[in-house]
């Protein structure tokens, strides 16, 4: 193996973004059951929360493999 | 009965058409590769996400596309067909021309790279992603073109065909992401944010095709993202209003001024940066990992990591089929929240005061 340690920060992102997604996931569900009539509004939030640790996550990943 | 004749045809006509490109024979093909060296997955996972000089059809076919350069002398343009196999020096009116890991260098007669006049060449070439980018393109244009000629036609009545398959995609775009995040001056930016749904969408589902029609990696190309990602910044600083500017420009306790300004003139241009990374690096994160599982094949050499790497890749696929949904609707999402975050006109108690 030549490369250095870019695989190791790119696995550092993944569990980042892990705990980050698992979170926003597990409390979207809480509300969900708490309120399923709003179902649509919390998915909607839910999705772009998601999406902006995910961007950061991808951030990490391409400077990482880079 | 006349659409199902209509699509026999056009399949039948699509068959003829990949039969009459040039094929090189496999067999031959394979062995000297093997022969000259290990299989290298890296290597071959960036060679298939890469952008190219020919349009890959099918196994080792492929259409030659019009290689334009601008040269200090003037413009030059032949077939990438000149430049094939690999390592043929293309003697053209101004220089010589060799294809180096896709991309076109100068060399002189020797075979040897000329650093000076390569800086003095631009690439204007037709490349795979351009002419997939037309296809595409131009598929999108026929499609919405005969769907608003059947909405004029058929004012006030049910949907009719294509129309039926694609109004609950555009209504979910209009109610669910326009309207709660622009509000009442939605209209205005529709056509902008559906092209860049439906453009985004088609173009990564047919990435996801390993085959002709599909088989490139567009919308996993960081300079189509990042004009994706300019036309959104332009958008919004072009159509912002006076709130938005006021927000950047002045900070509410005074002595934030030279913490604020910087951190808020980073944030006009990290928004859209964020938004070129997050479709860049979810698309090409999808390629990769599916020519990784494929892979596993070839680096096990053996038949048996198939039942491996099968229906892994099946699995995978099945995800990036709801990415590419995903990512179309979050780069959609995001653009409509930052334009109306930017044209929103408060009217606050402060301001009265």
């Amino acid at each position: 193996m030549t490369g250095g340690y870019g695989p190791i920060g790119a696995g550092l992102a993944a569990i980042g973004a892990g705990i980050g997604i698992g979170q926003i996931g597990g409390k979207a569900v809480e509300a969900i059951a708490r309120q399923p009539e709003a179902i649509s509004k919390i998915q909607t939030n839910m999705i772009i929360a998601a999406a902006l640790v995910e961007g950061v996550a991808l951030f990490a990943v391409v400077v990482a493999l880079l | 009965m006349k659409s199902n004749f209509f699509n026999i045809s056009l399949i039948c006509a699509f068959i003829l058409i990949i039969g009459a490109f040039p094929t090189k024979s496999f067999s031959q093909e394979n062995k000297s590769e093997t022969a000259e060296k290990k299989f290298d997955p890296k290597e071959t996972i960036m060679e298939h996400i890469a952008d190219k000089h020919e349009w890959h059809l099918i196994g080792k076919a492929y259409i030659p596309l019009p290689v334009i350069l601008y040269t200090d002398k003037g413009f030059e343009m032949f077939s990438s067909d000149k430049l094939q196999p690999a390592g043929t020096v293309y003697k053209g009116t101004y220089y010589n021309y060799l294809l180096l890991n896709n991309k076109i260098k100068v060399v002189d007669a020797a075979g040897n790279l000329d650093k000076v006049a390569n800086k003095r060449v631009i690439d204007f070439s037709i490349t795979q992603n351009v002419a997939c980018m037309w296809m595409t393109g131009l598929l999108l244009i026929i499609v919405f073109l005969s769907i608003s000629s059947t909405y004029k036609k058929r004012v006030g009545k049910a949907p009719k065909g294509l129309q039926s398959f694609l109004e609950p995609l555009i209504l979910f775009i209009r109610d669910d992401v326009a309207l709660p995040n622009i509000g009442v001056k939605y209209e205005r930016y529709m056509p902008l944010l559906l092209t860049i749904f439906f453009f985004i969408l088609i173009n990564n589902l047919f990435g996801m095709i390993p085959f002709f029609p599909g088989g490139y990696n567009l919308t996993g190309n960081i300079a189509v993202t990042l004009t994706l990602a300019v036309i959104i910044l332009l958008v919004v600083n072009l159509n912002a209003k006076k709130n938005y500017w006021k927000h950047i420009f002045v900070p509410n306790p005074w002595w934030l001024f030279p913490i604020m300004i910087p951190v808020e003139i980073v944030s006009i241009f990290s928004k859209p940066i964020a938004l070129m990374i997050r479709l860049f690096a979810n698309i090409t994160a999808g390629h990769i990992i599916v020519l990784s599982l494929i892979s596993l094949i070839f680096i096990f050499n053996s038949i048996w990591a198939s039942f491996v790497s099968v229906p892994f890749t099946v699995f995978i696929d099945t995800i990036e089929l709801l990415v590419a949904f995903l990512q179309a609707y979050i780069f959609t999402m995001l653009s409509s929240l930052f334009i109306g975050m930017a044209i929103e006109e408060h009217h606050d108690h402060e301001e009265v005061i």
